[in-house]
């Protein structure tokens, strides 16, 4: 590998993180802000993006470290958020075959937004497609560590109207979605996620609504679509 | 808490979010064939995590206040017509956070 393969693949790679590098610095910065205003010293969030880096989790973490100890209820409610990466890491299986030792840390690095970008990617023959996810992950975890950091340390600082400047992640999902919509012929499995996740979230709430909608969801997809596409699928691969 | 009890509690979290990120490649190695079923949810599974994706960045509006969902919809009918009209992320993404920002600082 030379350094110009390298250079190609982060040339090609950052242009993809933009987005991903406005809603991590804004977000990152939130979260070292809170829990600078929990009373954490700035290296536990550092720390815990380093560590954890799943955005929501480390909110969630900061409360765990205030209540009682408890580090089975703490391992189980852990996955009970993140499962949804069982399905990331499912759908990227055959994508992260043949990819050395980079796989390690492309699975470590998984968050929502990596996954997004290295499931939808188009990459050109001449980029290797390793080294452009490894840089996507790698990016990704960049921002949100640093936004943390400067949270963390410099938080109080900030005086401009940052109000609304979240919405930056909806948009890049709706994005996501509507690109993957144009794209296909067939929108049952869109069309199913965002229907089973709706109706989840009005019966379960915004805090559990993800577990029944995958099981929800993998139901669905399993039996009622599963003789219509198999042979599709086995034909492409 | 003492401090070994918040490292604790940090790598329990850390341990738990590697989990859920590395059992499917932990189960399904890449030495063997991927079971053809399992190939199947990697196809059909992406539109539909994206689907809840979308759903869980809007989980906290409530339809009951038109001030928490209507700027929402009104940006995401925005980044979805910008998509459509021009095709380019960051156009569509940049459009409709500005947008959303401008609705919840000037008229919301």
């Amino acid at each position: 590998m030379t350094a110009d393969k390298h250079l190609n693949a982060i040339k090609y790679a950052f242009p993809k993180t933009i987005p991903i590098l406005a809603g991590f610095s804004f977000l990152g910065m939130a979260y070292g802000i809170y829990m600078h205003s929990l009373g954490f010293a700035p290296i536990y969030a550092i720390m815990m993006s380093l560590l954890i880096f799943a955005g929501s989790m480390e909110f969630v973490a900061g409360n765990l470290l205030l209540s009682a100890f408890n580090p089975v209820s703490a391992f189980i409610l852990t996955l009970m958020i993140n499962a949804r990466h069982l399905f990331y890491g499912i759908s990227m299986l055959d994508k992260f075959k043949n990819t050395g030792k980079k796989k390690y840390y492309l699975i470590y690095g998984m968050c929502d937004e990596s996954f997004v970008i290295n499931s939808t990617a188009g990459i050109p023959k001449d980029v290797d497609k390793g080294w452009f996810m490894f840089y996507v992950t790698l990016l990704n975890q960049i921002y949100w560590v640093s936004g943390t950091a400067i949270g963390s340390l410099f938080g109080s600082a900030i005086t401009f109207d940052t109000s609304g400047l979240e919405f930056v992640m909806t948009a890049l999902f709706v994005v996501i979605f509507v690109e993957q919509w144009m794209k296909e012929h067939d929108h049952f499995s869109s069309m199913a996620g965002l229907a089973i996740s709706a109706v989840c979230l009005m019966i379960f709430g915004a805090d559990q609504f993800i577990l029944p909608a995958m099981v929800i969801m993998l139901l669905v997809l399993s039996f009622v679509r599963r003789d219509k596409m198999k042979d599709k699928v086995v034909t492409d691969k | 808490m003492t401090l070994i009890q918040e490292m604790i509690i940090i790598g329990v979290v850390a341990a738990g979010t590697l989990t859920t990120r590395f059992l499917p490649f932990i189960i399904f190695s890449s030495d063997s064939p991927t079971p053809s079923y399992i190939k199947y949810l990697g196809y059909v599974l992406p539109p539909a995590v994206f689907g809840l994706l979308v759903v869980y960045a809007l989980r906290n509006i409530e339809l009951s206040s038109i001030q928490s969902f209507l700027p929402e919809m009104i940006s995401v009918a925005v980044v979805i017509i910008l998509h459509y009209w021009k095709r380019s992320m960051l156009l569509s993404i940049a459009g409709g956070t500005l947008f959303y920002m401008l609705l919840v600082q000037v008229f919301f």
